[in-house]
């Protein structure tokens, strides 16, 4: 392509660089395909990289050293006050994403991937008018829609830069470490973003609307996180609702209702983590035959083709859970279906994490579903009281469940909360892909001592006779 | 020494034949080369001889069944030296050894735990993908039910039954239809000939393009044509027109047509009807929905009147111009477009004669109007010869050649121009 031409024609034309998109973008190129990949940020990465599960798993890093470090003292270790230098906190973030948006720019080169850097919309099925680039249209054979989500924002503020009513963006550029900070949602966000700001010293405190947190994940899994969270943050409100919020001066008045009363406060800044929305609108969808329902998630199949027959959505922007893995699973699809080879969404187990103290990781079938659609199932939890591993760390709060076919014992799901829980949920995943029965899981050796070992001994209560724990009484 | 005799391949791709007849009883001794069995494939009946001399000790087969080529059908005794005897192709050349035809009898389908999905490691769920293979009717081999790669490749290798259909991928193109090894030339740059315009080819044009070309490609047209003599229909419908303008609708040839076609849809339910392939199966509805092909300046769009059979020439005269009416406005509802199990169309009004229509799928005919014109005809009155003048609509049906025939096409056809030849004929058959 020359410098200066003001249109360009592709194979495929991806429209956003998140996981979803340059995930799609790389698989595509690998298939032969000729692709654009067009964003309004300069550098790849989408919100994941610089906005989301990158920075905050940076921060997330220091608030876990923060929190062992005050533990440690009642193992005859102890750390004094952490000195806390903010710029240094941002360079480091900022270094961090930079090392991976330049490894996805290479990578970019590399495979012949064009970066477009602009605003895209649809002039029709085959067509986006570029703005903010030197290309002003790209035409192609295929689109892949990989426009992401963005922060719900609470009705009748429009967080801007600099606001103390932050979303989860504004949240992660640290600009300081406030006195109070007022959190509303319960969600991972929430908790996440709360746990690095009360490491580095707020007093946070949180609202949800429904009756516990992390609503939707199983109960046994998030009542070790809320008890601790009940000593790290300063309120946890449930079943409460904000009904005003402005932004006065330097403080924000948050007035909220409780079961036990409405209150009326000042904080100094408000983390507003009420959930993500679709980014579909101003896509110029309407000039395809691309459907959309009525919160705005792009309809898709199973091989992630929307109504228009050459359009395919991705990640966020077409609904599902909504995590980064499940994106570039689905734009390494969407590539796949385009170069010819009949791939579809075919994934058993989808795992997530919550990058709390401690963390939550599950897969598969979580109880909750199977007691919604009726699956009968067998579940067996094994406590960490019991786990060697666990008590060296000082870490007995913590529960690996399995969840099983009854009959066949064939594993479903798998729920984790402890230490390092992340790194323990991938076995569960590929278990379950692979159709492995609890017994499977029992028969295979897990190192001891490690916290991958519960997975081992949870697996082995299926059997009737699990070394570290008592076997259930035979009535 | 027991033989066994397996229902041999009987060419050109046949899986399976009804039995006809079994010409033996146990304990009969036959000869070989004598007439033991009848069978009946797709377009033929077929005689077996026997392949040994002995004495038959076990009928498998019983009239009615359907075998499938390897079943085992009689068990010789006696002097057969051989425990398999590769049994003759009856009367069609050998293609290839038969027995390696003599394909394992049926097994009854794996016994997967329904509505859950099958165990299979994520690579062997990809190769099953592309190898077209339904994973629900492999065989595992793996402990515990695991189905392994090698029992997919060995399921797709056995030639049994056709793998499941790739998931229906609606073509782009009319390329996209035609075969593999037909290459497609690139179009040429139209513009160095002379100047150009260029249009967005999407929405109804498209979706038509789309229909049309998986119609063209999987159905077998054919096109019976003919001419309706609708002078006295025409006399029928000037005397009543204003009655029924006054009622709101428009008495027009076609509302005679979804009469008459419902009549004949009737009597002949084959025309009714769509041909299921991957059941194997011919679906033949009870019920009589009629779409009608409207012209729009937004393209071709195809309203269906249902339940013709129960309504009055009155009131289909009322609804089929309204219907039209929304076509025309795109004010149709989606409900309305779609349940049909035939269709009109009426070139007439335009100014089209003869033509040939595609069939609307997965219906399985069509019937065409063409405008009616005033011709010489010859009548008889006694046994003295006329031309006199007479009002001519041509009408063309095209039906399926899967599912119906020649001659049904041709009676079902008459039984329409019969009724519209005379309105008398149509008071008196018309549902």
């Amino acid at each position: 392509m020359v410098m200066g031409d003001m249109e360009m024609k592709v194979d495929v034309a991806i429209i956003g660089s998140g996981p979803g998109g340059y995930g799609a973008a790389f698989r595509a190129a690998d298939l032969g395909l000729d692709v654009a990949l067009i964003d309004p940020r300069p550098k790849p990465g989408g919100v994941c990289l610089h906005h989301g599960c990158i920075p905050s798993k940076t921060y997330l890093f220091l608030a876990e050293l923060i929190l062992d470090a005050r533990r440690a003292a009642s193992m005859g270790v102890t750390f004094g006050e952490p000195e806390i230098d903010l710029a240094a906190m941002q360079a480091w973030k900022a270094q961090v994403i930079n090392n991976m948006a330049d490894g996805l720019v290479n990578l970019s080169n590399k495979r012949g991937v064009q970066l477009v850097s602009g605003t895209a919309r649809f002039e029709h099925a085959n067509a986006v008018k570029i703005d903010g680039a030197e290309v002003s249209r790209v035409r192609f054979d295929h689109a892949i829609i990989a426009t992401g989500s963005s922060p719900v924002s609470f009705p009748g503020t429009a967080p801007g830069a600099g606001s103390r009513i932050m979303s989860s963006a504004g949240a992660l550029e640290l600009s300081d470490i406030p006195e109070e900070l007022f959190i509303i949602g319960g969600g991972y966000v929430g908790l996440e973003l709360g746990t690095v700001y009360a490491a580095l010293g707020s007093r946070v405190s949180l609202a949800e609307v429904q009756d516990r947190l992390l609503p939707g994940v199983d109960a046994d899994l998030v009542a070790p996180l809320q008890h601790q969270l009940s000593k790290l943050f300063g309120e946890i409100h449930l079943n409460t609702r904000i009904t005003e919020l402005e932004e006065l001066g330097d403080r924000v008045t948050v007035r909220f209702a409780t079961p036990d009363g409405d209150q009326t406060r000042q904080f100094d800044r408000v983390l507003v983590a009420m959930g993500r929305e679709p980014a579909s609108r101003e896509l110029g969808l309407e000039h395809t035959a691309v459907a959309v329902d009525e919160r705005g998630y792009i309809q898709v199949d199973e091989q992630q083709r929307t109504a228009e027959t050459n359009i395919f959505a991705v990640g966020d922007v077409a609904g599902g859970m909504m995590l980064a893995h499940t994106a570039t699973r689905e734009g390494r699809v969407a590539a796949e279906v385009i170069a010819g080879i009949n791939s579809s969404f075919d994934v058993r187990a989808i795992p997530a994490v919550v990058y709390t103290d401690p963390q939550i990781a599950w897969c598969g079938l979580t109880e909750e579903q199977a007691k919604a659609n009726n699956i009968p199932v067998a579940v067996e939890k094994f406590p960490w009281k019991y786990s060697g591993r666990a008590n060296t760390m000082g870490s007995t709060e913590g529960l690996t469940k399995i969840i099983a076919d009854p009959e066949e014992g064939r594993i479903l799901g798998i729920g984790i909360t402890g230490r390092d829980t992340e790194g323990l949920i991938s076995e569960g995943v590929l278990a379950i892909e692979l159709g492995a029965l609890a017994e499977d899981m029992a028969l295979s050796l897990h190192p001891h001592p490690t916290l991958s070992e519960t997975e081992g001994e949870a697996a082995e209560i299926f059997q009737g006779s699990p070394t570290h724990m008592l076997p259930k009484k035979r009535s | 020494m027991t033989s066994s005799f397996r229902l041999p391949d009987l060419g050109e791709g046949v899986h399976e034949a009804e039995i006809l007849a079994v010409a033996v009883t146990v304990g009969q001794k036959v000869q070989e080369g004598e007439l033991i069995l009848e069978v009946e494939t797709d377009k033929a009946a077929v005689e077996i001889p026997s392949p040994v001399t002995g004495t038959v000790t076990e009928l498998h087969a019983r009239v009615g069944e359907i075998a499938k080529v390897g079943d085992v059908l009689i068990t010789f005794g006696g002097e057969a030296e051989d425990t398999e005897t590769p049994a003759p192709r009856a009367g069609q050349e050998r293609l290839q050894s038969t027995t390696e035809q003599a394909a394992e009898p049926v097994i009854a389908p794996p016994a997967h735990r329904p509505g859950r999905p099958v165990p299979a490691a994520p690579s062997t769920r990809r190769l099953a993908r592309e190898l077209g293979v339904d994973l629900h009717l492999v065989q595992p081999s793996g402990a515990n039910g695991i189905v392994t790669r090698e029992d997919v490749e060995n399921y797709a290798q056995s030639g049994s039954p056709p793998p499941l259909e790739q998931k229906e991928v609606v073509p782009q193109t009319a390329a996209e239809q035609i075969a593999p090894f037909l290459p497609v030339a690139p179009l040429p740059d139209f513009s160095q000939f002379g100047p150009i315009e260029k249009q967005p080819f999407r929405s109804i044009r498209r979706a038509t393009a789309v229909r049309m070309s998986a119609s063209w490609s999987q159905i077998p047209h054919v096109n019976c044509q003919d001419v309706v003599d609708i002078t006295r229909l025409e006399e029928f419908r000037r005397r009543h027109k204003d009655e029924i303008r006054a009622n709101g609708g428009r008495l027009t040839m076609t509302v005679f047509a979804l009469k008459a076609v419902a009549t004949a849809l009737k009597a002949y339910p084959h025309f009714n009807a769509s041909l299921d392939l991957a059941n194997q199966e011919i679906i033949i509805k009870k019920y009589f929905h009629i779409g009608v092909a409207v012209d729009t300046e937004h393209g071709l769009m195809v309203p269906v009147i249902r339940d013709v059979d129960r309504k009055s020439i009155k009131e289909l005269s009322v609804e089929l111009h309204e219907a039209i009416t929304r076509a025309r406005e795109r004010k149709s509802s989606r409900e309305e477009m779609i349940g049909g199990t035939f269709t009109i169309t009426n070139a007439g009004a335009i100014g089209g004669s003869h033509f040939s229509a595609i069939i609307n799928h997965p219906e399985i005919a069509i019937l065409g109007l063409g405008q009616a014109r005033m011709q010489p005809a010859v009548i008889t009155k006694d046994t003295e010869m006329q031309i006199v003048p007479r009002l001519q609509m041509p009408i063309v049906l095209c039906f399926d050649h899967r599912v119906a025939d020649g001659a049904d096409a041709i009676r079902f056809l008459q039984v329409i121009i019969k009724s519209l030849e005379d309105p008398d004929e149509l008071l008196i058959s018309m549902i």
